[in-house]
């Protein structure tokens, strides 16, 4: 059975089956208890498991991340919710430098299961300081695992087997897709880590994407397919470790490639795989992997620049036509 | 509200209120009314979708505006948080090119690149609002720095609010800046709430000012719904400062009437706690005040609020009329070097 339930109760219903299913396992974070969440998705949860479990903690990001890792040290499994991963950054000495590094600094002897979460992204009109993307900063190291997914039944597969997961994770949501709808079956989904999803079939250019970003592919590839040409769509779901064979499998039947990636082009997780692509596939490429990115710039508050910042649909199907030589 | 007016005759500063003069008060009533006028007529605005993002407004907490305007020089450098229009208006900044930066015009203050959060104005010496909880502690110890540096007599007024000062970079900066004698003036604007957290949640220490004691800084609680106090306890502080004595920190007790931004119901607290501030309602205090001393008359004050009325009438106008920015605009401003080779594929 399943039922059709936005990405927010996905991740709550998540949330609060691994904490009835494990007692180790806590919530702690800004407003996540009495105000039940900035955006709702722990709501519910202080009624039912009480402040030991629900903590509400004061604005304090590097602080209560480093609580949350010397408590998984310990023994507990903690969700550290950020409000957004913007806040987050306050955090990354935690996260970097102990969360990533215990296990190998202890020779193996302390692990660290704790999940890091919270949206990430552009959500409107909040400027520079708000509108930040953070997968390929977290990706880059060693020691973490990644997460970045909107889809409601990967989200909650995937907080799932994070949760369960032995190793530190951050898990990356959407702030505008809160409220985006999906078929979710009950009870106890697991969505292994590592694994993308072909979300859509196709035989004549590979657009790899993940996150909101996704849905920017898909709505370019049903414009491609008014125009004849079949796009296969692939939600990378995880960012580290990457899924290699999905996307060197699927370039090798459509020997094209665009990635749609929100975060800045420098060295970015768009970089990561033409790289992948170019070294595992290179016979079967026809045309150079092409990527759309977010703008090479900050990005403030005007509309006009959230327009010109982010990638479109538009901008997909021109780097889609360029690389199956359709523009003229 | 006895509780309320009673605690905050209790927190009222130390030391007496001097004689305030005439137009200082016309001054107070004037920038508080721009600000709280500005204001209710962005979130109008907001309403109908001119204005978009966030919007944090400070209605209720401009007595603290008020008196940093008559206490502080020109020269004295200024920064704060999120929570921020009214410092900009209060430093100087056109209502006009205010609204317009709301509205995410090429006239605004920032030329439609930062929206609610973010005016800035290196003429007015304002350092800027910070969407980041408590990032504004370190930087505005940083300007202070930079004037022992220049051996200037200015002071760096650094601002954050009751949720802030739990941030850790508080404790570095309040550690650093007595350590040095930085001629920093710390001030918390205590509303009682960090969005949904009122601040017995926060923290076992609940009178803020207290921390700054762990570093021997001279801190005290202020009356922040009052001009005069709030004038006369930085006017305090800042001959401390300005006498190479090192920082000092008040925490001045205030409220904030609305939501902590548009989309938030409130739900936290009482209608009474909210009334019950409101009846301290620092512009309406004021224009009392005036009245009852007899610098103005009634009428005096009628056309002051009508100038002021006019004055956001037109603010709206003018950033409804403005034109937004161009999109090349993205590719200015990050880097100073103009020719940047961005990466444009
Ligand atoms: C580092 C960081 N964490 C969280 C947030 C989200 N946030 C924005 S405002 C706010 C509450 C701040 O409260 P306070 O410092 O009391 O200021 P007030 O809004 O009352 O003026 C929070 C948690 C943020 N902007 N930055
Ligand atoms: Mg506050």
């Amino acid at each position: 059975m399943s039922r059709i339930i936005n990405l927010r109760d996905a991740l709550g219903e998540a949330l609060d089956e691994e904490m009835a299913r494990d007692e180790k396992v806590f919530l702690m974070g800004e407003e996540v208890a009495e105000y039940n969440g900035a955006y709702k998705v722990s709501k519910g949860l202080l009624d039912k498991y009480g402040e030991k479990r629900v903590i509400d903690t004061p604005i304090a990001e590097l602080g209560f991340a480093g609580i949350g890792v010397g408590a998984a040290m310990n023994g507990l499994r903690p969700i550290v919710e950020f409000m957004t991963w913007n806040f987050a950054v306050l955090a990354f000495d935690q996260i970097v430098n102990n969360a990533a590094k215990t296990l190998s600094q202890s020779a193996g002897q302390f692990n660290c299961p704790i999940v890091f979460r919270g949206p990430s992204g552009a959500a409107g009109q909040l400027a520079q300081q708000h509108s930040q993307t953070f997968e390929s900063w977290l990706a880059n190291c060693p020691g973490l695992k990644v997460i970045s997914c909107i889809e409601p039944a990967d989200a909650k597969g995937l907080l799932k087997s994070a949760i369960r997961d032995d190793d530190p994770i951050c898990l990356m949501e959407s702030e505008q897709l809160y409220g985006y709808k999906g078929d979710v079956p009950e009870g106890d989904i697991l969505v292994p880590i590592g694994k993308a999803r072909v979300r859509r079939e196709g035989t004549d250019v590979t657009i790899v994407s993940f996150n909101k970003m996704i849905l920017v592919a898909e709505k370019a590839a049903d414009e491609l397919a008014k125009e004849g040409i079949s796009a296969e769509v692939i939600d990378l779901r995880t960012i580290r470790p990457l899924d290699h064979e999905t996307l060197v499998k699927s370039v090798q039947k459509t020997n094209r490639m665009v990635v749609v990636d929100e975060s800045w082009p420098f060295a970015g997780v768009s970089a990561e795989i033409a790289y992948e692509i170019q070294k595992y596939a290179f016979d079967y490429l026809d045309a150079p992997v092409t990527r759309i990115n977010s703008a090479d710039t900050s990005l403030p508050y005007a509309q006009v620049f959230v327009d010109e910042y982010l990638p479109n649909p538009e901008r997909v199907i021109k780097a889609v036509k360029e690389v199956t030589y359709m523009n003229s | 509200m006895a509780e309320i007016v009673a605690k905050s005759k209790k927190i009222s500063s130390k030391g007496k209120t001097k004689a305030v003069d005439k137009a200082t008060y016309l001054d107070w009533y004037e920038v508080m009314l721009r600000i709280r006028r500005f204001e209710e007529k962005s979130l109008m605005a907001y309403s109908k979708q001119l204005i978009r993002g966030f919007l944090h407004v400070y209605i209720g907490q401009e007595a603290i505006a008020a008196g940093l305007k008559s206490a502080l020089t020109k020269e004295d450098k200024i920064v704060t948080a999120y929570r921020q229009h009214g410092i900009g208006l209060m430093r100087g900044l056109s209502s006009d090119s205010c609204m317009a930066e709301l509205f995410g015009k090429a006239t605004g203050c920032v030329k439609g690149k930062g929206g609610s959060m973010h005016f800035f104005s290196k003429e007015h010496n304002y350092f800027g609002g910070n969407g980041i909880v408590g990032a504004q502690i370190p930087i505005g110890t940083g300007m202070a720095l930079a004037e022992k540096y220049r051996e200037t007599k200015n002071l760096c007024v650094t601002m954050f609010g009751d949720g802030a000062a739990r941030q850790g970079a508080l404790y570095e900066s309040f550690n650093m800046a007595m350590t040095w004698k930085l001629p920093v003036l710390y001030i918390c604007e205590n509303n009682k709430y960090a969005m949904g957290t009122s601040v017995e949640r926060t923290s076992n220490v609940q009178e803020i000012y207290k921390v700054g004691s762990a570093f021997e800084m001279p801190s005290e609680p202020v009356d922040g719904m009052s001009p005069e106090k709030v004038h006369e306890a930085i006017s305090r502080a800042a001959e401390h400062i300005r006498s190479g004595k090192g920082p000092y920190f008040l925490e001045i007790n205030t409220y904030r009437y609305r939501g902590h931004s548009v989309s938030d119901p409130a739900k936290y607290r009482t209608k009474d706690e909210l009334n019950d501030y409101k009846e301290l309602d620092p512009i309406e205090v004021t224009r009392k005040t005036i009245l009852d001393k007899k610098f103005a008359t009634e009428k005096e004050m009628e056309a002051i609020d009508a100038r002021i009325e006019a004055e956001i009438e037109a603010a709206y106008k003018f950033a409804e009329e403005s034109d937004y920015p161009m999109s090349s605009e993205l590719y200015e401003d990050n880097y100073v070097q103009k020719d940047y080779p961005y990466i444009m594929d």
